[in-house]
């Protein structure tokens, strides 16, 4: 068995080249794809975009062999795969596909364990490894292990989708419109939970999407393709939008390309703000006194785990006599990696001109995030015109 | 039982109605005859006819004659099918469904008195001559199913590593029974009624019955045995339901 591409001992990404790869179809006067030559580091999103038909699929295809190349190479950690057992090589990709592509008469957990049951893992490894990955997509494991696909909603498909790409812990994932097929909210979260898994994973990631936000918010590198799949602007995003290679890449990133850059800046690339706050079980009396002392008018409640709970006027706050537990779902809480355009929304709902901010895996608290200091940003960005580098993001930007 | 009962879960009331309905009507049915048989004023041919042992060792034979030549279709026609809806043999099915539809066509008793010319009388022939027969119904169903199989997962399953045998035998086959089982069914019903001219070659079964009846001018013995053919067409068909119920990968809607 030829498997040498299979998994990096660390279980990370792996380095992923193109060399002049072509796709000509039987009976197509111009190659689908014609000489594509690209490299992926290791650990890196590369988000491929560009016109309706001009061979993305193809080129993705081609990366796990579901498409022959007509000619070139394509090396997965320096070694060629086009010479190599398809099946095999397929086992050692993640291949995560629109709307989830799930066999419809297999349940959630058969259909997660496919490839570990493939590579003959036993029975027990993949029961484990199917509940972690359950966990990690966020869906209980004791409620959907044994559904069917077609008893999921379309963002659970999607969800068993991607667990099941990664099943196996390939190195690398090839993504093919993920996310097309979900409603804009699921797919912001989708894209959310995504960034999370990818930044604890690095994976190699090839993603193909039709939507330029996506790819902005989502990749460390951006390919822009033309007619034929030939290379318009390959790049990471802050600089496509900076400095966009010609009209036909200018075009495709649209006109708000300034405010686009607010997918592109994490809500901790920002100075956060430190408004005064309280415990829940505090004595209301002396939060009011520190507070007013502070000339401020409103406090964040923080729990004993250090997380918000809610963010009140002292004179909502007066009623109680002791700060009170607050168990209701703040929309007015954003995670440090999410996109200030993520922020924006959730401060439209704050009556404080501003969102809390969160980060780790348990949510500490971390600060504010406040209107005006978004608002300013955004000002100084369309003096600076074509100047912009983003200030370097806390995580995202790939190691 | 009770997985019989899970498995029902999901069907039409039509479907369920037909499921407890048919077994209902064939032992009503059966019992009528029966009372009919004990109070009849028979002649003496009739009566050493129409005997329980006479008609048990003749549904038997029938029986036999049906479930190889299902076996045989099934057997055959699963495979025939599923390769001719390989890439590589496509262009082999427009041929191969012409000789399976005049194999249809053709009437059966022609084919089964030719073929018992030729190769000789007995219960091989009817076998062969009934399976020529049944077969278009599997041999199109399993190709209209193969085809029906949503090629989006196809290549999702070829794409998780599946090789070309495990995705037919895992995802495609799975996928495409229910509809080749409803053609084995259709087979199965098909087999029963033409199993009554078996009797001609000398292979036995039911159709004895009517065709001693016919020659004989005796009405209460080829009735007989037209309803005791009508039954084990209703209790395959039956059969067929239950088996189709339990074959059916679960998830499919
Ligand atoms: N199996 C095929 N046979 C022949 N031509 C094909 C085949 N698949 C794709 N093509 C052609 O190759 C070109 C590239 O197709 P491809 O599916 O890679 O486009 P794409 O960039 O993924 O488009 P979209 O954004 O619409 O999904 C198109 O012109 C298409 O018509
Ligand atoms: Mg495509």
């Amino acid at each position: 068995m030829n498997q040498t591409t299979a998994t990096a001992p660390d279980g990370s990404g792996a380095q992923l080249e193109l060399v002049d790869v072509v796709k000509k179809y039987p009976g197509q006067s111009r190659p689908a794809v014609d000489g594509l030559s690209l490299t992926v580091p290791a650990g890196q999103t590369v988000m491929f975009v560009g016109p309706s038909g001009c061979g993305k699929t193809t080129s993705l295809k081609m990366i796990n062999r579901l498409i022959e190349p007509t000619s070139g190479q394509i090396l997965i950690d320096g070694e060629d795969i086009t010479g190599q057992d398809a099946t095999q090589l397929r086992r050692s990709i993640g291949y995560v596909i629109q709307g989830g592509g799930l066999l419809p008469h297999m349940s959630v957990a058969e259909n997660i364990g496919l490839v570990p049951g493939l590579l003959g893992w036993d029975k027990a490894r993949t029961k484990g490894r199917v509940e972690e990955l359950l966990e990690m997509v966020g869906l209980d494991p004791a409620v959907y292990r044994d559904r069917f696909p077609r008893e999921l909603s379309g963002g659970q498909q999607q969800r068993v989708g991607v667990a099941r790409g990664l099943a196996a812990d390939p190195p690398v994932i090839l993504m093919d419109e993920p996310f097309g097929a979900v409603d804009p909210i699921t797919r912001q979260r989708l894209q959310d939970e995504l960034m999370s898994i990818q930044e604890e994973l690095q994976k190699t990631i090839v993603c193909v999407t039709h939507d330029i936000d996506e790819a902005i918010k989502l990749g460390d590198q951006i390919l822009i393709l033309r007619e034929g799949a030939e290379i318009a602007q390959y790049g990471a995003p802050e600089e496509i939008l900076a400095a966009p290679a010609d009209d036909f890449v200018a075009d495709f990133i649209g006109s708000g390309s300034k405010l686009k850059q607010l997918s592109l800046l994490r809500v901790g690339d920002l100075p956060l703000s430190q408004p005064q706050t309280c415990r829940v079980g505090e004595s209301v009396d002396e939060v009011v006194r520190r507070v007013e002392a502070a000339g401020e008018r409103s406090v964040v409640i923080l729990d004993a785990q250090n997380r918000p709970k809610e963010y009140l006027f002292l004179r909502s706050l007066k009623r109680h006599q002791t700060v009170p537990v607050f168990s209701h779902e703040l929309q007015t809480v954003v995670d440090q990696r999410s996109t200030l355009s993520d922020a924006l929304d959730a401060m439209l709902v704050s009556s404080h001109g501003g969102a809390m901010v969160t980060g780790g895996s348990r949510g500490d608290y971390l600060g504010v995030i406040s209107y005006d200091t978004v608002t300013e940003h955004i000002r100084t960005l369309q003096t600076q015109t074509g100047q912009i580098r983003a200030v370097p993001s806390a995580g995202w930007e790939a190691s | 039982m009770r997985q019989l009962l899970s498995r029902t879960a999901g069907l039409s009331r039509e479907d369920k109605g037909l499921l407890c309905g048919l077994p209902i009507f064939v032992l009503t049915v059966l019992a009528g005859w029966v009372v009919w048989r004990l109070t009849a004023d028979l002649d003496s041919i009739e009566a050493r006819l129409i005997t329980a042992g006479n008609i048990t060792q003749m549904t038997w034979d029938h029986v036999q004659i049906v479930v190889v030549s299902s076996v045989l279709v099934v057997g055959l026609a699963v495979p025939l099918g599923t390769l001719l809806t390989r890439p590589a043999l496509r262009f082999f099915s427009p041929p191969v469904m012409a000789v399976a539809n005049a194999g249809q066509a053709a009437p059966v008793i022609g084919v089964l008195v030719l073929l018992a010319l030729i190769i000789g009388f007995g219960f091989g022939t009817a076998v062969l001559a009934l399976s020529l027969y049944a077969f278009l119904p599997v041999l199109a169903n399993t190709i209209t199913g193969m085809r029906g199989v949503d090629q989006a997962v196809v290549e999702a399953a070829r794409g998780m590593g599946m090789s070309s045998w495990q995705v037919l035998l895992r995802v495609e086959l799975p996928m495409a029974l229910p509809v080749i089982m409803t053609g084995v069914r259709t087979s199965l019903v098909l087999l029963v009624g033409a199993g009554a001219f078996a009797t001609f070659i000398d292979a036995g079964g039911l159709g004895t019955l009517i065709q001693t009846g016919i020659i004989m001018f005796r009405y209460p013995i080829l009735v007989s045995g037209a309803i005791f053919v009508a039954l084990l067409a209703l209790m395959v068909e039956w059969v067929g339901r239950i088996l189709e119920l339990f074959l059916k990968p679960k998830g499919l809607a």
